[in-house]
């Protein structure tokens, strides 16, 4: 998938992969998507909460070897 | 739609205690809430310049396990169950017991207490002091850090009295 920029939130726990993921879409313009790595499995149910309250859209979310990868769309 | 609003009494001086309001707010405001933590009594502790003071007491804490930051895998896992009698005479009990969650935070990628509150000044959580606890305890506002505002209990329901959400920690 195409993506405009790139958070590596690894070894980051809660909250910081949230906040770093909303400082990163701060610096992107609308319908650009940002690409995030985390390693914190917490994260998973916590992009789709903040996806959904804040109305950024979360385009995929998967597992890769013990690594999450999720793009979200900057509403 | 309108804003939503959390408002937070923050009331613990513990290392321990000081993550929630921090890591609460601190989320509220990225999911695009206005956030206010109102500081009284302990929780002033946690609006001081320095941090450092801070500590976590095993004593009379029997829901905190106590576990070894360093070593083989095994090892870390053991809870090192010590009597209240005899954590209350090793002098120093509780800087160690402090010293090694300072270890498990930074080994598990937490966040440390100064990045979360400055995080949560830059998104604009209001932090209010409570004027009558900070001369009670005998403190100056020059004891805090910038951007503080000292008020009482009235102002805080101001806030509180129209938040979505109300939390006292």
């Amino acid at each position: 998938m195409n993506f405009d920029k790139e958070l590596d939130a690894r070894g980051l726990n809660c909250p910081l992969p949230i906040l770093r993921t909303k400082k990163a879409l701060g610096e992107l313009g609308a319908g650009q998507v940002l690409k995030i790595v985390a390693t914190d499995p917490g994260a998973v149910k916590d992009m789709q909460a903040f996806a959904k309250q804040t109305g950024n859209e979360l385009m995929s979310s998967a597992e890769a070897g013990g690594e999450f990868v999720f793009f979200m769309k900057k509403k | 739609m309108d804003t939503k609003k959390l408002a937070i009494i923050a009331t613990k001086g513990t290392l321990d205690w000081a993550y929630p309001p921090f890591i609460l707010a601190s989320t509220a405001a990225a999911l695009g809430y206005e956030v206010q933590i109102f500081f009284t009594f302990y929780g002033l502790q946690l609006v001081r310049k320095s941090l450092n003071g801070l500590k976590v007491s095993p004593l009379g804490n029997p829901g905190m396990p106590m576990k070894m930051p360093f070593g083989p895998k095994w090892f870390r896992s053991i809870n090192w169950n010590i009597p209240n009698a005899v954590q209350s005479l090793i002098p120093g009990y509780e800087s160690m017991a402090t010293s090694f969650m300072k270890q498990t935070i930074r080994n598990n990628g937490v966040a440390s207490l100064e990045d979360l509150r400055s995080l949560c000044q830059e998104a604009e959580v209001k932090f209010i002091a409570c004027q009558m606890t900070v001369e009670l305890f005998g403190f100056e506002h020059s004891d805090f850090i910038d951007g503080m505002e000292y008020a009482g209990a009235a102002m805080f329901f101001e806030f509180a009295g129209e938040s979505d959400i109300c939390l006292f920690i």
